[in-house]
């Protein structure tokens, strides 16, 4: 996760490429080559390996329904001989939640710890914002832990404010 | 929720210190602004400097600079300076014993849980977009800053 916007913004292609921009990194859709990256970075990120998952996002978000999924990976531009995953973001269009006209839902988001501050994950934010502004929705939501104060903080900066929900839960004894 | 005078009033001069921050800002001025005493703005100017976050400039055009770090520094930051917003675990008084009262205290923490989230989630910076946005007549519309009825203070 970053906080800065160190970096020009990106422009997407859908289809798979993404466009020459001045910027330093470039956001494009996931490939399968990028998997073991994301598992890595998710791992380092959490201290919990979760290939199995990741593979299963990949399958359904990766590959199908791709005009209402999207699965994002960010990498250094001008290091096409060496590409290296930097961070990833994957959402996709909700509609009808309880309720909810459909909302572009960001479920996951993470950045190289060491590459953090650099404006990936505001690219990455950016990048994603777009896919769902071409999928005609106007919302866009996440979820956050109250005590995960790095990617509030992020969301927070990014102009994201408190919604209309209250999520709920109860233990299952 | 609410929060005290001399919190809003030092998150107002934070605020203002970090619109500009290669400017002193008096407390005469700031004060001006929201319709505060220099003497009440003056105190809190202490607490927040007595804690890192502004420093004041001495001499002719002196005033308060802020120290802090506006990406990192939190609107709780700022109120825990002021007063505490931290969750009542439980009263020792005799209501607080009953069921009843565990049941509306757990309700209450929850409410008190969301608010400092909220708060500890919020930097400087991110309050000076928001500021900006409405400023620049921004699409949000936030609830009017100073309730009507304390106009006097503006507040």
């Amino acid at each position: 996760m970053t906080l800065a916007k160190g970096l020009n913004s990106l422009v997407t292609d859908t289809n798979g490429r993404a466009t020459k921009t001045g910027a330093a990194v470039r956001v494009r859709r996931v490939r399968p080559a990028d998997i073991p990256h994301v598992i890595a970075i998710d791992t380092r990120v959490t201290s919990l390996p979760k290939a199995e998952y990741w593979n299963d996002v990949f399958r359904r978000y990766g590959k199908q329904r791709l005009h209402e999924r999207f699965f994002l990976v960010a990498e250094k531009r001008l290091d096409r001989a060496n590409p290296r995953v930097l961070g990833f973001i994957v959402g996709e269009i909700r509609a009808w939640e309880f309720g909810s006209p459909p909302c572009g839902w960001v479920f996951a988001l993470s950045v190289e710890p060491g590459m953090r501050l650099h404006g990936i994950g505001c690219a990455l934010l950016d990048a994603i914002s777009r896919e769902f502004k071409k999928a005609a929705v106007s919302k866009m939501r996440t979820m956050v832990a109250r005590d995960a104060r790095l990617p509030l903080l992020f969301f927070r900066s990014e102009g994201m404010m408190a919604g209309p929900y209250i999520q709920l839960e109860k233990d299952l004894d | 929720m609410r929060l005290q005078i001399s919190t809003r009033l030092a998150i107002f001069a934070v605020l203002e210190l970090t619109a500009r921050e290669d400017h002193q800002h008096s407390v005469a001025k700031i004060g001006a602004k929201y319709g505060v005493s220099s003497h009440h703005l003056a105190k809190v100017m202490h607490v927040m400097g007595h804690a890192g976050l502004v420093h004041s400039v001495r001499g002719a055009g002196g005033g308060y600079r802020f120290a802090g770090n506006a990406r990192r520094t939190t609107l709780l930051d700022v109120a825990e300076l002021f007063e505490d917003l931290s969750s009542v675990e439980q009263d020792t008084g005799t209501v607080d014993a009953t069921s009843e009262g565990q049941a509306l205290r757990e309700v209450l923490n929850e409410i008190d849980d969301i608010a400092r989230a909220t708060l500890g989630s919020i930097t400087i910076a991110t309050m000076r977009k928001l500021v900006d946005r409405h400023g620049t007549g921004g699409r949000r519309r936030l609830k009017p800053a100073v309730p009507r009825q304390r106009k006097q203070r503006r507040l």
